[in-house]
Parts: structure tokens; C-alpha cells; sequence
């Protein structure tokens, strides 16, 4: 991993705007799906598979591959599209997402398809085990890096506080892990559901190292990456502030759109927006 | 006395007042440490009981490859997932109301469904548990573990099968349930008595004439061969069964001994609902229905006692497997197939 040239980020941007495209589409042929947190996610995936991991698409059984474990496994859309665009796999299959034989499960099953590192979906079981794969390379005395992704709601799940005690106990700092604190869930707001904060304190007094990011900065993304490198003898969190449904207005902060069926006259629209940066690609022809 | 010679049980296998009596959680404390010495990627994990789950002895020879979990049994599950994700073979350990009880989905999902080489060593099960009462005696667990695909599920009978079956698994890249008790229960089998993933074993064999076949598991085992001796006086021919591997289960002699008896009993510490009985019914059913009674606990929660006024309290005791062969029997007789 290295610095942020103009040009990779220039690149990094490009990359997540067909990113968000591709997995709406995939959503919107599938008939169900998420779109909130896909959306909000895909620059954080974005840098994960195209400027930090240390990954091999073309062999994902690499012995020496870092581990990206999603613990909220709803959001796959974004983690099928980022990783087809990466080289796993064809970008035609995204077609196949939910449908009956697909590799592209509704949640992330890791033996359907190559590259994902843990089954997932029900929440807040991935951080335990990615402790338990950080805590594998320690006794192996392997240099893996493990990365947890994870949903701000699944905070409210007593099994992820397990899993932090446990990560501040064994001093991992092989561990990072990401919230997307994007602030909603099913059922409504975080904080009018089940409140969160102070998120940043309950972290540390767990002995965690805290950061917090924009998280559709490039720069604050990989910068708080690559300053974890230099943080030992302490597990990593980067809480990285997002905006849900990020780049569809009528989107944007509104929990109803965490999953939701979409009419055509709103699929057509929401597809419109991706591809034009929200109107600001002014040559778009319907 | 009709003990199947080839299964190399004790001599006085009969004679319980002579009988050593050892927990079979001794044996999975020995069997986790002669499995480890030949594999170093075996590894364990505890929820704050090594010393009465028998763990202790791992962790003080390999204080490096042990994991203290704290109370933690949904995290235990998790976290063993992910070092099986990078090669260990993780043994994680609680009493079994805790894990496999209060872990069921985390197994399900980032263990079985997620195909991750874990093995869940459930301690104190059954009503035997004792003084401690209902809360910790775990008689649903068979029954939670047995239906999630990718688990194999074991019962063993005495401290020496418990050793066998915790090593044996350690060989195979499965998800593994394995039942340990708290109470000491005779010892009857020996080093030399074979065990087999999948494989049932006869311990007891009447060749003259065959009136019911006793299938049972775990410490149960030898109150079916209590009764199996008693029965035998009084002219009934009994085959008793360990039926050790719940799943994979042995459907070959399960079904032979249907075929040869015309009428089952099945014996375990265990709900009758969803447990091994169940899944004997579930093979016979299919392919050769005869009548069948199960004993077991019937729908009800355990309570505090001793051990053995609650096996008796609860239904298990030989002369309640007597009173079930007896009405096997005659409901055999009235209903010919």
C-alpha cells in the first residue's frame, strides 16, 4: 500500500462510481436486495480491493492474502461488484445475484464463491471471527493483516462487545476493523432505536485504538489504514462517518431505503443519478 | 451371559458394585491431549471451566495453544470459526446448556454452514448433572446439534469411548458434537474395545432367540445391559446396541437389529423429542417400521437430586428399560407387521 497520487485517486473515484452503478443494477434485476449500505460502503470497498489489500484475485487461496471479513453480510452487493471489477470473477455474473444457482448468494456464503473469506449475514458474529483469524496469525507468527467491515447496527448485538473484549485482551493489532457509521438501520435511526453513542469511548475503554473518518474520503480512508500499520500492541477501530444511500438524493439519510423494492419509475432514476453523479454529468441522454 | 465377546468389554461387565467409575469428561481431557501431541494445530477454548470441563490439562501443557474465553460461549464459537479459517482445529468447551445451548446459531452459521473444522465438546448433560438443578442439565442438545447439516454428533458411553471419540475426531474436517457427562459412570468398555465414526456396536447378544433390540447411548448404555442381564433371566432375548455415533448413524445394524428383533427400545439421557431415539425412529420408519419405545425424559425440565434417584425420578432406570421391553414386546405381538 502507498500514498494517494492524483492520478490513483482520480482513478479510486471512477472506480467507485461504477461500483455504485453496477451493484444498484444488480439489486434492481435481482428484485430484493440492499441499497442503503451498499451504497454507502462502496468507496470503503473501493480502497480496500484496489489500493490496500495485499490480495491476489487471480489465486484468493494466497496463503500471504490479508483477510477482509464482512460482518454485515446484507451489504454483498457492493463486495460481489468491487471484487468482479477487481478480477475475481466475470462482471456478467453480478446478473446472477439471488437467482437460483448463483455464487452470488443473497448473503455472502465463502464456500460458493472464491474470495469470500467467512459466511455471513446474521449480525454480529464477524468480528469474532476475525479475532479468531488474528489470533491464528499471532500463534503462527504469520505478518496476514485481518480487516473486519461491520454495520453500526450490529453494535447493539452483545456478541460484538464479546469479541471486543477479547481483541483488547490479546493486545491484536494485526485486527482493524471498520463500522460504516452511516446511522440508520431497519427499523429506523440508530440513535432513536437502540443508541450508540458515545461509540468512540466505549471502543477505547475496551482498549481499542479509535479513529474517525469521512468514510467517501479517499484520503481520510487510506491515511487511517496506513497510520493502523504504526499502532501496536492495540486492535483498531475506524469509525468512518457515511451518508446512507450515498449518491441517490432521494436516498440519502433515509433509512426506509436500507432494503426496499424499487418501482420502476425509481429504479429508472436512481440509475440515472449513478451515472451521472447526481446530475452532474450533464450530457446524459435519457 | 450373552456379552458380545468381540466387543472386549470388561469381564465382570455385569457386576456394577465392582466397576470402576470414572466422568466421561475425563476421557475428553485425555483424548484432547493425545490428539494434540500428534497435531499441533489443535488448539482449545474455554468459557471459564476448564477445571470441571477437563480442559485443564491441555492448557497447562500447552498454555500457548489454549484460549481463555471468559463467558463468552456465542463469541467461543465465533472466534473458533475464524482460527479454523486459518488451519487450527479448534476444541471449544463449556457445558453443553452454554454450547452447543446458547451458541445454536453461531455453530449454524460461522461453524456448520460457514464449513469450519470446530469441535464442540459439551459437558454436563443430562439430568445426572445433579444438585445443580435444570438450568445446567442440558437434555435438549442432541436434538439442536443432530438437524444442522455439516454436524456429526457422538453419545459415548464410558471414560474409554469418551478418549476414543475425542481423538477420532480430530481426524476428520468435520464439525463435531461430542456429549460428556459430570457424573461418574461405570467403566465397562476397555482400551481394546473398537470405535469407529459411524459405526454401532453390539455389546450384548442373546443367539437363541431375539425378542427386542435395545438401542441406547452415553453412561445409559450400561443400565441397558443391567437390564438386558436381568431380562435374560426371566427368558426374554435382548440385543443391546451402542449406538456411540448419533450422526452419522449406523443404519445397517440399526436396521438389522429391527429386522431381527421386530421391536426397539431406544435409551438416552436426553429429551425423547429430537434426540437419538428420534433419529433411530427416523431410520425405521423408512425402511423397516417395527414397534418402538423410548426412554428418556418426557417433556419436562430436570431438578435438583443425585444422579441416580434422578435417572430414576426421570424414567432411565433399569427397571423402567425393563417395563419398556416388556410392552415393546407385547405390542409386538398384538400388532403383527
Amino acid at each position: 500500500m502507498s500514498h494517494l497520487h492524483e492520478e490513483k485517486l482520480k482513478y479510486l473515484e471512477e472506480m467507485a462510481a461504477k461500483i455504485r452503478f453496477d451493484t444498484i443494477e444488480s439489486v434492481i434485476n435481482a428484485g430484493s436486495g440492499h441499497i442503503a449500505g451498499p451504497l454507502d460502503m462502496a468507496d470503503i470497498f473501493t480502497a480496500m480491493y484496489f489500493h490496500v489489500l495485499k490480495h491476489d484475485p487471480k489465486n484468493p487461496n494466497w496463503t500471504e492474502r490479508d483477510r477482509l471479513v464482512l460482518s454485515n453480510g446484507h451489504i454483498c452487493p457492493v463486495q460481489y461488484t468491487t471484487m468482479a471489477h477487481a478480477g475475481y470473477f466475470k462482471i456478467e455474473e453480478l446478473k446472477t445475484l439471488r437467482q437460483f444457482g448463483t455464487r452470488l448468494q443473497g448473503h455472502p456464503h465463502r464456500s460458493a464463491l472464491p474470495g469470500i473469506e467467512t459466511t455471513s449475514g446474521p449480525l454480529g458474529s464477524g468480528l469474532s471471527q476475525a479475532v479468531g483469524m488474528a489470533i491464528g496469525f499471532k500463534m503462527n507468527n504469520a505478518k496476514n493483516q485481518v480487516y473486519c467491515l461491520m454495520s453500526d447496527a450490529e453494535q447493539q448485538c452483545g456478541q460484538t462487545w464479546e469479541a471486543t473484549m477479547l481483541a483488547g485482551k490479546l493486545k491484536l493489532d494485526n485486527l482493524t476493523a471498520i463500522i460504516d457509521r452511516n446511522n440508520i438501520q431497519i427499523d429506523g435511526m440508530t440513535e432513536d432505536i437502540m443508541p450508540l453513542e458515545p461509540l468512540k469511548e466505549k471502543y477505547e475503554a475496551f482498549n481499542w485504538r479509535v479513529l474517525e473518518i469521512n468514510g467517501h474520503d479517499f484520503y481520510e480512508i487510506i491515511n487511517a489504514v496506513e497510520t493502523t500499520k504504526a499502532i501496536f500492541e492495540k486492535p483498531v477501530m475506524i469509525i468512518a462517518h457515511t451518508i446512507a444511500g450515498k449518491g441517490v438524493d432521494f436516498m440519502e439519510y433515509q433509512y426506509p431505503w436500507h432494503s426496499k423494492s424499487f418501482k420502476p419509475e425509481e429504479a429508472k432514476e436512481t440509475l440515472k443519478q449513478l451515472r451521472t453523479l447526481q446530475g452532474k454529468i450533464k450530457s446524459e441522454h435519457e | 451371559m450373552p456379552i458380545n465377546k468381540k466387543a472386549k468389554l470388561v469381564y465382570n461387565v455385569l457386576e456394577l458394585d465392582k466397576l470402576e467409575q470414572k466422568p466421561t469428561r475425563d476421557g475428553y481431557g485425555l483424548g484432547l491431549v493425545q490428539a494434540a501431541d500428534e497435531n499441533p494445530n489443535i488448539i482449545a477454548l474455554c468459557a471459564d471451566l476448564i477445571e470441571s470441563t477437563r480442559t485443564e490439562n491441555f492448557a497447562k501443557k500447552y498454555p500457548d495453544r489454549f484460549i481463555e474465553m471468559g463467558v463468552a460461549e456465542q463469541n467461543m464459537a465465533s472466534v473458533a470459526a475464524g482460527l479454523s479459517a486459518v488451519g487450527k482445529i479448534p476444541y471449544i468447551t463449556s457445558y453443553a446448556m452454554f454450547s452447543p445451548g446458547r451458541n445454536w446459531e453461531q455453530l449454524r452459521t460461522t461453524v456448520c454452514y460457514n464449513e469450519q473444522n470446530v469441535k464442540i465438546i459439551g459437558s454436563h448433560t443430562g439430568v445426572s448433572v445433579g444438585p445443580d438443578g435444570a438450568t445446567h442439565q442440558a437434555i435438549e442438545d442432541i436434538a439442536i446439534t443432530r438437524p444442522i447439516a455439516n454436524m456429526q454428533v457422538f453419545a459415548p458411553c464410558d471414560v474409554w469411548e469418551a478418549q476414543k471419540t475425542t481423538y477420532a475426531i480430530s481426524k476428520i474436517d468435520a464439525p463435531c458434537y461430542v456429549r460428556f457427562a459430570r457424573e461418574k459412570t461405570p467403566v465397562f468398555t476397555t482400551e481394546d474395545t473398537s470405535f469407529e465414526i459411524g459405526k454401532a456396536q453390539v455389546f450384548f447378544e442373546e443367539k437363541s432367540r431375539l425378542d427386542v433390540a435395545i438401542i441406547a447411548c452415553g453412561p445409559l448404555v450400561h443400565n441397558a445391559l443391567l437390564a438386558a442381564g436381568e431380562l435374560e433371566k426371566e427368558g426374554f432375548g435382548i440385543r443391546v446396541i451402542n449406538n456411540v455415533s448419533i450422526k452419522p448413524m449406523d443404519e445397517r445394524t440399526i436396521i438389522d437389529a429391527a429386522k431381527d428383533a421386530g421391536a426397539v427400545v431406544t435409551v438416552e439421557e436426553h429429551q425423547v423429542a429430537g434426540g437419538m431415539g428420534s433419529a433411530v425412529a427416523e431410520v425405521l420408519a423408512k425402511n423397516f417400521p417395527v414397534p418402538i419405545e423410548f426412554i428418556g425424559v418426557q417433556n419436562r425440565f430436570g431438578e435438583s437430586g443425585l444422579p441416580n434417584e434422578l435417572i430414576e425420578h426421570f424414567g432411565m432406570g433399569v427397571k423402567e428399560i425393563k417395563e419398556a421391553v416388556r410392552k415393546v414386546t407385547n405390542r409386538k405381538n398384538n400388532y403383527k407387521i
